[in-house]
């Protein structure tokens, strides 16, 4: 029964997938849909390391970078005609690369989790792309190296012209990762290294060694991290040196953090809200990366578990039915939440803008006076006013909703 | 040679004292908390935005002695709101929060400052050569930087090892809950060792700003060079800390002073390789060129033969 409901899962995730472009068809949304793609592959092989195997690192765009350039090499081989094969193979080229990297660099980063192997996964990360700026033959110094993805035979006539292509591609490859990613926490090596990552002393008590539970992970998420490189190449056509540095590693760490670790889909819901912001946001305001920084804050500070932590703190409340008794609380303390928000939001980008005007939600404001600003800084402290009036009542109304399920449970027991 | 040899050095030190005032803050914070602060060198980004905002109103004097305050209240602020509400969740949660503060900050800075570079200026009084040596000039701001950080060490020093604070802080590192249970209020303590911490990383950016430039990307281009240091040196070793700043700020001077490369290696040797080979960028390489990667080696390199760090303690 629970297979049956799980394949079903699945499907329904395919399905998704498949269906997204019959939904949004504008050459937009099929540019973010497969950035989308390469994020969810890219935040997962993430999730697999400091989620499942509790290893922080500060430097896993190396993986997901030099699989990247070793993909686009291929491309350019494939021009050539050095080598002969569909391009729909090149995410293996990259995650091939990736696990190679893993391999070795695995071999004397995994001896200890924590902060060692954060430290040492940035000073490999600094010097891999520092490198990359010195070897230019291969590396292509700041521009980068591009190649072109319509050469070498067609596969079932589809010649790769669109990027609509690319996407269903991408969603055959996004689908096979995302399964193999999950197949691999169901494994006793997925399973041992939750178990070293909670507790590795316990783990070497019961005969495993935690550092080659380590490693495996390791290389697993190197893997993967190389498969989401060859999608971005696949996609992009050209790979820079900023694929492999530490700006990338530190957006997938948020991506990640965000979207929730310790749960399966957390990346993937982290991943599509940060391709959404970088996307969308960016157009309306130049702004959008401190709006990211504030809400990654934000999250660890409040929600550690991240988003589809915040969902699944309501399974207990779902099950037992006590749901509608929070639904009032949630909304007097959200309201105003949300109010406070877009207020702070108008006032930051009305001290930012250059304009003598500014259009915000509907509204007109004057960048230049006082009454407008104040009158927005009025509503926005207003709004934080009444969140901290309700919140009281929300977190009594929490409570009453999980102790009605401690009392059954115990009379049950 | 000679002349090159001795300015090389000379600079080679500025840049590592500097490079040890961002470092015995962070050592002394990790050694407290047991968190590698990430957003440190954003501390030392924002003595240099405040103290070049200062400069501007009430000269460069003013910005040296309140920049460094404000830093070090942002810093205690910080270790009060944010850090000890993450400290129940891990370490792990603890460096992630300060890395999304470095993120935050580099943004923050961007918004109120701007992403171009500041015209931060040293002082008409500085500005001036302190000797000449070979014909070439070593600025007296240079030589005011290297007095200010000695200075500031020696402080640090007498205060931590012969003052009743630097007592109960050095007992607090070891013994936290004794000293509790003797009365002290340790989570104060902590807070105000963060504060001080920061507030050295802002006098570092108040007196590095000039010279390094004040843009937003200053505290990345230092910050990873500092955790380099604070790891190579052992973690919690204020001397080890010592040592291996001088050691990567000498190491990267000299680097960019030298004029070698492979290709003398490779004459040493007799070989040749043609420019068409496709390993040229390997045998055209000079250590100029790998001056910026060395520290990152280096760390690497201890991390895998002596993960304590030079002076680090045996892990428990």
């Amino acid at each position: 029964m629970a297979l049956v409901k799980k394949s079903a899962l699945w499907i329904a995730y395919l399905l998704a997938l498949l269906s997204l472009p019959q939904f949004f068809d504008s050459v937009l949304a099929i540019s973010i849909f497969n950035q989308m793609a390469i994020a969810i592959v890219f935040a997962l092989s993430y999730n697999m390391l400091l989620g499942q195997g509790g290893m922080l690192s500060f430097g896993h765009a190396v993986y997901f970078g030099l699989g990247g350039f070793l993909a686009v090499h291929a491309l350019i081989m494939i021009e050539f005609e050095t080598v002969y094969f569909s391009i729909i193979w090149i995410p293996l080229v990259g995650g091939f690369i990736g696990l190679l990297a893993a391999l070795f660099i695995g071999t004397f980063s995994t001896h200890k989790a924590g902060t060692v192997f954060a430290m040492i996964s940035l000073g490999i990360g600094e010097l891999i792309a520092a490198s990359s700026l010195i070897f230019v033959s291969f590396f292509g110094g700041e521009a980068g190296v591009s190649g072109d993805r319509t050469f070498g035979p067609p596969f079932f006539g589809v010649e790769w012209f669109q990027n609509v292509e690319i996407y269903y591609l991408a969603v055959a490859w996004v689908f096979i990762a995302t399964l193999f990613m999950y197949l691999f926490t169901q494994t006793p090596a997925g399973k041992m290294a939750n178990a070293v990552r909670d507790n590795p002393e316990r783990a070497e008590f019961i005969g495993y060694s935690a550092r080659r539970v380590r490693y495996i992970t390791f290389c697993a998420a190197g893997l993967f991290a190389g498969v989401a490189g060859g999608l971005f190449a696949l996609n992009y056509e050209f790979i820079t040196e900023e694929n492999l540095n530490a700006a990338t590693s530190g957006r997938v760490l948020l991506s990640a953090y965000i979207g929730g670790l310790g749960y399966f889909i957390g990346p993937i819901v982290g991943a599509v809200i940060l391709t959404l912001m970088n996307s969308l946001l960016s157009n309306y305001s130049d702004l959008w990366m401190l709006y990211l920084g504030i809400m990654f804050l934000l999250t660890v500070l409040f929600l550690p578990r991240g988003f589809a932590g915040f969902i699944m703190m309501h399974q207990v409340a779902w099950i037992r039915g006590t749901m509608k008794q929070l639904i009032v609380p949630y909304l007097l303390s959200g309201i105003p939440a949300v109010v406070f928000v877009m207020s702070s939001i108008a006032l930051i980008e009305l001290s930012h803008t250059e304009d003598a005007e500014f259009y915000y939600l509907g509204l007109t404001f004057d960048s230049n006076g006082a009454m407008d600003f104040g009158l927005i800084a009025l509503v926005a402290i207003g709004a934080l006013v009444c969140v901290r009036k309700s919140l009281p009542q929300l977190k009594a109304a929490w409570e009453s909703a999980n102790e009605v399920i401690d009392e059954t449970g115990e009379s049950e027991s | 040679m000679l002349e090159v040899f001795i300015f090389a050095t000379l600079n080679g030190l500025v840049t590592g004292l500097l490079l040890f005032m961002l470092a015995s803050g962070l050592t002394l914070i990790f050694s407290m908390m047991g968190v590698l602060n990430f957003a440190h060198a954003s501390f030392y980004m924002l003595g240099a935005y405040f103290a070049y905002s200062i400069s501007l109103y009430f000269g460069f004097w003013s910005g040296l002695i309140f920049a460094p305050i404000i830093v070090g209240v942002l810093g205690a602020l910080v270790e009060r709101y944010g850090l000890r509400r993450v400290h129940q969740q891990g370490h792990v949660a603890e460096l992630v929060f300060t890395f999304g503060l470095a993120f935050l900050i580099e943004e923050a800075v961007q918004f109120f400052w701007g992403a171009d570079t500041k015209n931060y200026q040293s002082p008409d009084l500085l500005d001036f050569p302190l000797f000449t040596l070979f014909g070439q000039e070593f600025p007296a701001y240079r030589g005011f930087m290297i007095g200010i950080s000695v200075a500031i060490f020696i402080g640090l020093y007498y205060v931590l090892t012969k003052s009743r604070i630097g007592i109960i802080i050095q007992a607090a590192i070891t013994h936290p809950h004794t000293v509790s249970n003797l009365g002290h209020n340790v989570p104060l303590i902590f807070m105000g060792v963060f504060g001080v911490g920061s507030a050295l990383a802002g006098v570092a950016g108040v007196i590095a700003g000039p010279v390094l430039t004040t843009f937003p990307g200053m505290a990345v281009v230092l910050g990873s060079i500092v955790f380099v240091i604070v790891v190579i040196g052992g973690l919690g070793s204020l001397a080890g800390a010592f040592i291996a700043s001088i050691l990567i700020g000498l190491l990267q001077s000299y680097a960019i002073a030298s004029n070698l490369g492979m290709p003398d290696l490779l004459n040493l040797l007799g070989l040749e390789f043609g420019r068409d080979h496709p390993l040229t960028d390997l045998w055209t390489l000079t250590l100029p060129q790998i001056a910026p990667i060395l520290p990152f080696l280096l760390l690497v390199l201890v991390l895998i033969f002596r993960p304590t760090g030079l002076m680090g303690k045996r892990e428990q």
